[in-house]
């Protein structure tokens, strides 16, 4: 039985899903980041924002930016350049030709659940916890950088220098790829990601898709909402409305 | 047959230490670069996060794809039977390994952390191509070291052709595995091709002949050794057509792109408005890597010519370079498609910008050194090379 989310039959599915879930439950529980965390992490859940553009002026996502770089101690490189420089969470300005309609969006790794960076991953550094969090384990990343080539969202960012002064719940290291983690850090003791909790609660919600209670299902039912390059059927756990 | 004899040669004279001394400075200046990036960061080459595979890897997988392709004259000779080609087997062989022996090097030290190969060798993801690569790449070695077993163990040769099957069969699949590489890679508009994987096998054989043609008229040129028209010319022919098929494939590829509505934009890009990587596409790829080798081989003027021949193979290493720089960093350069029928005015898009810094050259140079200086020493060690290909030892039924 497969459990994949598209938008389509979500509504239909996320009842069904909790059953589901009993039945494909693989056994392995990926605690790399969650080692504070007494409840292993399980595929009952599977994390997901939804980032409403009508709602986010531009100051709005750089602010998420920044509350990013804050967090996770990303963005004080000294010798990258510019298009060196890691972006874990960037701000788009896109144009609708027809319309001429501009939308702002924040764009960063959107935890894809077919995700093509932890297909290719040779050392399987890069991975899917079962909650759905895309992440780099940063022990066995070998700095090949094949997941960047592979990622059709630009999400990921090679460490081009020595750094110091790092987060304690975030090693970063040169040489090695790094992405948005969704804040596993926070999630798993039962917070909410930075950038969220920076951004007005209405314009970017985060929880659990597959929880019908939760903000996010219940948004994700009443709005229409889209995944970035849907035809590459990602299914991806970040979603946007209004684009 | 039986009147082949191979000899190790003498590598005692000056050239013979000036040529090990050159690739030796080679070399060290690679292992420094690698030093150097490595120390700093890889903030001192030309890439970034959208050009994250860099002059480096034009190197290595050039490299790697022609060492499958070296392998070829040896295939030729046990595979299908052709008597012509068998002296030649020994030296294929030895040219294959050493290739990809350099390209391994190359791709390894670009690594982000080549301190972690143990990593690579003990993690595997099989849903990864590259992590199939790898186990293709170590076993390629293997496989083409019992093959030279084989050839050289005068009691082994009855199993020389099957060992030799064997060899033929694995290579495809190594080169298939190269070319899929960028097979895979859904999300770039430029790689997303089933062709890539055949377009690799044939690059592959041009590359790797001219690699072997090269180092068998040096050798045999600076060791005072004959080597007959017929050898030649039979491998002059070869080349021709392994070129001629690549550009046939090329122009496959790029044909059937256009016709693929979501492929215009790259294909526009490569051939038409690219800039830089148009030029190199036009003038290197094409006109240098494949119109003028094919005039040297096959124009009356210059046919039959061994500098004409060394020329064309050192036009199409060139092109064949030009061509997976085109491939790799041309591919990379052009944006990704993240929302069709929209414009993204600000935070992703245009034209990634790169150029390559001197060690990241240094370090894709330092592996064709490897390769060279691995091929020298072993035909001083052991007998790879026949005494003789005169015209009436390797074709004794050669008539003229
Ligand atoms: S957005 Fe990119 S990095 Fe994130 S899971 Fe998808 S493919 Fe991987
Ligand atoms: S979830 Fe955390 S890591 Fe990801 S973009 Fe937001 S703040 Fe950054």
């Amino acid at each position: 039985m497969s459990k994949t989310l598209n938008r389509r039959d979500f509504i239909k599915t996320t009842s069904a899903t909790t059953i589901g879930v009993a039945t494909v439950a693989s056994g392995i529980t990926l605690t790399t980041f969650a080692d504070t965390n007494k409840t292993p992490v399980t595929n009952e859940k599977r994390w997901g924002m939804l980032i409403d553009t009508n709602k986010l002026s531009e100051v709005d996502i750089d602010g998420m930016v920044s509350a990013c770089q804050k967090e996770q101690g990303w963005g004080s490189e000294v010798h990258s350049t510019g298009s060196q420089k890691p972006g874990w969470i960037k701000k788009l300005k896109v144009k609708d030709k027809a319309t001429g309609r501009i939308s702002n969006l924040a764009l960063m790794c959107q935890h894809c659940e077919e995700p093509p960076c932890v297909d290719v991953c040779p050392t399987n550094a890069s991975m899917k916890r079962e909650d759905g969090i895309v992440l780099v384990d940063k022990h066995l990343c070998i700095g090949c950088r094949y997941c960047m080539m592979a990622c059709p969202y630009d999400a990921r960012s090679f460490v081009h220098e020595t750094l110091s002064n790092q987060k304690e719940h975030m090693p970063r290291g040169k040489g090695t790829v790094e992405s948005c983690t969704m804040c596993v850090h926070k999630v798993d003791k039962g917070g909410i990601p930075a950038c969220v909790a920076s951004a007005n609660s209405d314009a970017v919600i985060f929880g659990d898709l597959y929880d019908a209670s939760s903000k996010i299902n219940q948004t994700l039912k009443t709005v229409q909402s889209a995944q970035i390059r849907a035809d590459l059927n990602l299914n991806t756990g970040v979603r946007y409305s209004g684009l | 047959m039986s009147n082949i004899r191979f000899e190790q040669i003498e590598g005692k004279s000056l050239g013979f230490y000036a040529l090990i001394a050159g690739l030796g400075i080679l070399i060290l200046a690679a292992l420094g670069s690698v030093y150097y990036m490595e120390h700093y960061g890889h903030f001192v080459t030309g890439m970034n996060n959208r050009i994250v595979w860099g002059m480096p890897h034009v190197f290595a997988l050039f490299l790697i794809v022609a060492a499958s392709g070296a392998l070829n004259v040896a295939s030729i000779s046990s595979v299908f039977n052709k008597k012509l080609y068998k002296p030649l087997s020994r030296l294929s062989g030895l040219v294959a390994l050493s290739l990809l022996a350099g390209g391994l090097m190359v791709l390894v030290l670009d690594l982000g952390r080549p301190d972690r190969l143990i990593v690579a060798m003990t993690e595997y993801n099989f849903k990864s191509i590259f992590a199939w690569n790898i186990i293709l790449y170590n076993g390629f070695f293997v496989v083409v070291a019992v093959y030279l077993w084989m050839m050289f163990e005068r009691r082994m040769n009855r199993f020389s052709r099957k060992a030799g099957l064997v060899a033929f069969a694995w290579r495809l699949i190594l080169t298939t595995g190269t070319g899929s590489i960028f097979g895979f890679l859904v999300a770039k508009q430029a790689y997303d091709a089933v062709i890539m994987a055949p377009m690799f096998i044939i690059m592959s054989f041009a590359f790797g002949l001219a690699f072997f043609i090269l180092i068998l008229m040096a050798s045999y040129q600076w060791t005072n050794r004959p080597l007959g028209n017929v050898v030649i010319n039979r491998l002059s022919n070869l080349l021709g057509v392994f070129i001629a098929v690549v550009m046939y494939f090329v122009a496959v590829y790029h044909l059937g792109n256009l016709y693929l509505a979501e492929n215009t934009g790259v294909e526009n890009f490569i051939l038409f408005d690219g800039g830089i990587y148009t030029k190199l596409f036009w003038y290197g790829q094409i006109i240098l890597g494949g119109f003028i080798p094919m005039a040297l081989i096959y124009h009356p003027a210059t046919k039959g010519n061994r500098s004409m021949l060394g020329l064309a193979s050192v036009l199409i290493i060139i092109g064949g370079l030009i061509q997976l720089y085109v491939i790799i960093i041309g591919g990379q350069a052009y944006p990704m498609e993240l929302f069709p029928g929209k414009e993204i005015l600000e935070g992703y898009g245009g034209v990634a910008q790169y150029s390559a810094s001197l060690p990241e050259i240094s370090l894709g140079i330092g592996g064709v050194a490897l390769a060279i200086i691995a091929v020298t020493f072993l035909v001083k060690f052991l007998a790879f090379l026949p005494e003789s290909l005169a015209d009436d030892v390797a074709n004794p039924h050669h008539k003229g």
